[in-house]
């Protein structure tokens, strides 16, 4: 029995649908958990309960109840929008951000595609979410969405500059663009590199914030000035796209931070024939950490302006990012 | 040169300014919008993040108040004039209510004085609170909101206890306030003026007040992006302040120190020691920081009321039956927490008043939008706009 499961995964098609079926399953999962993480969160930050009645312990089902409900509401598509593009903007975000799980390592061999240019992929993808951004807010036909589209496409050229930069120096560091290599190499060097690389991790926390549109780079939404920014349109289930979208984001981003910079499924003091089954969990532990703070950012932190934020990429953190990229090099160079 | 020939020249011409200069965009901010407090209307027009001018456009939630006071009885009014600036209700009632006293000359108890003034106060302090709870939010922050409303819902429990209605308190009678029903059995009432127990509660509220005023100031002040937003932004210099008729907080952040509790004598502030609190530079740093003293200013002045409040006495002074304003007219007016507000009566000796003028002071605040917001960027709209804090019912009335 166990030759044959063995056997039939080895196939190609095979192979290929068990993992799409499981980066299916884990995008909703891993998107209601954080969105939950956040519901509760907030609601302690702010002195409130938060969800209680739904699943009858804690509001455990809330989001499922969400999901239910958006699932069962008319699908709105205004009459001036550019339809075709308007439809698929949506599923451009989401693919954006699932196809940022098959370079994270899951733990020993546990990643769906090793491959060598890893981390160039992952930064790669992920501004393809920005573009899907861009379409929405284009294509609604609402002021505001274009606004907020524009913003997007703004902050995505200030930030993935500062986000690319920040990496190199892990990349030097390690050798590799592999992130499986990458994990390999802090395990063999004994230490994560956040230890040396803090500048490149603080970066790359700052301009993944802004990667994400959340509080304080949330401007392409901002509530309180463009409505809802590009999302303004959207009802339903694709409204529910863009939602798990963000929480999945703010998973893969967690998950490429902890995989560069906190030693992935690593941890000092772990043998690794623990490692091939608890390195999942480590990660989790790990993405959680910094989901938390992404979080816990949220709901301490205005917004800041456009301007404001053009100045902090260009003036503040591309200089430091390629100040930290030279030293590296030097510092790699010299020992 | 023949018609084709112009024509394409003619296109070339447009193609030129096509090129050179960009549409702009007119933006409706609103009447349904998060951050315009309502029903508030601009139109702005933009270029991207730059907004060139904008109009305010107002009246969606005009209700006529002035017309319908002429076809009410005198002692119904208070129960309209409660929805002009309903988040201090009760401070509306105060000027409307004066000015009646003062047309029929009579002489209000010392102890409802008292009553009105406490009151006053913790509508200020009320409509205070939504202000440092709503402007953080239109910022992008959502805890402060939660941790302002919470000692908000403490004062508001107050008020009701003592009239009846958290918004809405219709408490004042000419002449004084209205009695309590008081405790005992229905034929034998005595009349009670305060709940038990009330001036103790108010004291231990003020000093919530005040700490939550404290935790605000280190969570708010204490961040580097709400400075980076609000200061220097949307810079209203007194002389211009003045010459719209800015009043209130708004004014004196401009640095002119101008407060009506000083100068009329609507209510006896003048026993009271307390500071007019004004800023340097008018701007919206300056708007949050004025208003966040004078919710302390106002916990201090309602500590010393409650200490020099007489233990008894009568409410309400002796007026007659059917109330007959005679014929005079007036206007008084008092410094509300949005600013100044003023009643003008006219009075042809019947039981309604012959025509109300009300001046409120979120309309005159309001006329000053066009000129502040005048190339600022869309972000800042919702900022400055934040800062003036008005609200609609107060502006359409």
């Amino acid at each position: 029995m166990m030759q044959f499961v063995t056997d039939l995964f080895a196939n190609f098609w095979v192979s290929l649908g068990g993992k799409l079926l499981l980066v299916a399953t884990m995008v909703p999962v891993i998107g209601m958990i954080l969105g939950f993480a956040e519901m509760k969160l907030s609601a302690k930050m702010q002195s409130r309960v938060g969800p209680y009645f739904a699943g009858g312990r804690w509001g455990w089902a809330q989001l499922i109840a969400d999901g239910v409900k958006f699932f069962q509401k008319e699908d709105i598509i205004p009459d001036d929008a550019d339809k075709p593009v308007f439809k698929s903007a949506p599923i451009l975000v989401l693919v954006g951000t699932v196809a940022l799980f098959v370079v994270i390592p899951f733990g020993p061999g546990l990643i769906f595609n090793d491959l060598d240019v890893g981390i160039f992929y992952a930064l790669a993808i992920s501004s393809l979410s920005t573009i899907g951004v861009l379409m929405a807010g284009w294509s609604s036909a609402n002021k505001y969405s274009l606004m907020g589209g524009l913003r997007a496409a703004g902050q995505l050229i200030a930030y993935e500059l500062p986000l690319v930069l920040a990496v190199v120096g892990t990349v030097i560091m390690a050798g590799t663009m592999s992130m499986e290599g990458i994990v390999q190499a802090q395990i063999s060097a004994g230490y994560p590199y956040v230890i040396l690389q803090f500048v490149g991790f603080g970066i790359f926390m700052i301009a993944a914030l802004a990667e994400l549109t959340r509080i304080p780079f949330d401007m392409p939404i901002a509530e309180s000035e463009l409505v809802m920014g590009y999302v303004t349109e959207y009802s339903g289930f694709r409204f529910l796209f863009f939602f798990l979208a963000e929480f999945a984001n703010m998973f893969t981003m967690s998950a490429i931070a902890a995989t560069l910079f906190l030693g992935g499924y690593w941890l000092p003091g772990v043998p690794a024939d623990v490692l091939e089954f608890a390195g999942p969990a480590i990660l989790m532990g790990k993405v959680f950490l910094l989901a938390f703070v992404m979080i816990w950012f949220r709901w301490t932190f205005p917004r800041f302006r456009e301007d404001q934020l053009q100045t902090l990429a260009w003036k503040f953190l591309v200089p430091l990012a390629l100040l930290n990229i030279a030293v590296t090099a030097v510092l790699k160079v010299v020992f | 040169m023949d018609v084709g020939q112009d024509a394409i020249r003619h296109l070339s011409e447009v193609q030129v300014s096509v090129e050179l200069e960009t549409e702009d965009m007119t933006l409706n901010i609103g009447p349904q919008h998060p951050s315009t407090h309502g029903v508030l209307r601009l139109v702005a027009r933009v270029d991207g993040e730059r907004c060139y001018d904008v109009k305010p456009v107002i009246g969606y939630m005009h209700r006529g108040y002035e017309k319908l006071s002429e076809v009410r009885t005198y002692p119904q009014i208070t129960a309209l004039i409660n929805r002009i600036d309903w988040v201090s209700g009760y401070a509306n009632e105060i000027p409307f209510i004066v000015a009646a006293e003062k047309l029929m000359e009579v002489e209000v108890p010392e102890r409802a004085q008292f009553i009105r003034l406490i009151l006053t106060e913790m509508a200020r302090i009320s409509s205070h609170l939504i202000f440092m709870a709503s402007y953080p939010l239109e910022l992008g922050a959502a805890t402060p909101l939660f941790f302002a409303l919470r000692e908000r819902e403490r004062v508001l429990d107050l008020l009701e206890g003592v009239t009846g209605g958290r918004f809405h308190p219709n408490f004042n009678r000419i002449g004084g306030v209205k009695p309590n029903a008081g405790s005992g059995p229905t034929t034998r009432k005595t009349p009670q003026d305060l709940p038990a127990g009330f001036l103790e509660d108010t004291r231990d509220a003020m000093d919530h007040v005040l700490s939550v005023c404290d935790e605000i100031e280190t969570l708010v002040a204490g961040n580097e992006i709400i400075l980076a937003r609000t200061k220097g932004i949307g810079i209203l210099p007194p002389e211009v302040a003045a010459a719209y008729g800015v009043s209130g907080p708004n004014l004196r952040a401009s640095g002119v120190k101008f407060d009506l509790r000083k100068v009329e004598n609507y209510l006896p502030y003048d026993r009271f020691e307390f500071d007019v609190i004004v800023g340097e530079n008018g701007d919206c740093w300056d708007r949050w920081w004025v208003r966040l003293q004078e919710i302390r200013e106002a916990a201090k002045i309602i500590q010393q009321a409650i200490d020099g409040i007489p233990p008894s006495g009568p409410l309400q002074a002796k007026v007659p039956k059917i109330i007959k304003v005679p014929k005079g007219e007036t206007y008084v007016r008092a410094e509300n927490p949005k600013g100044e507000m003023g009643y003008y009566l006219v009075s042809d000796g019947g039981t309604g008043p012959y025509r109300l003028k009300i001046r409120s002071a979120s309309f005159s605040n309001l006329t000053i939008l066009p000129w502040i917001l005048e190339g600022v960027l869309v972000p800042d709209i919702i900022a400055v706009m934040g800062s003036l804090d008005f609200v609609l019912g107060d502006v359409d009335r």
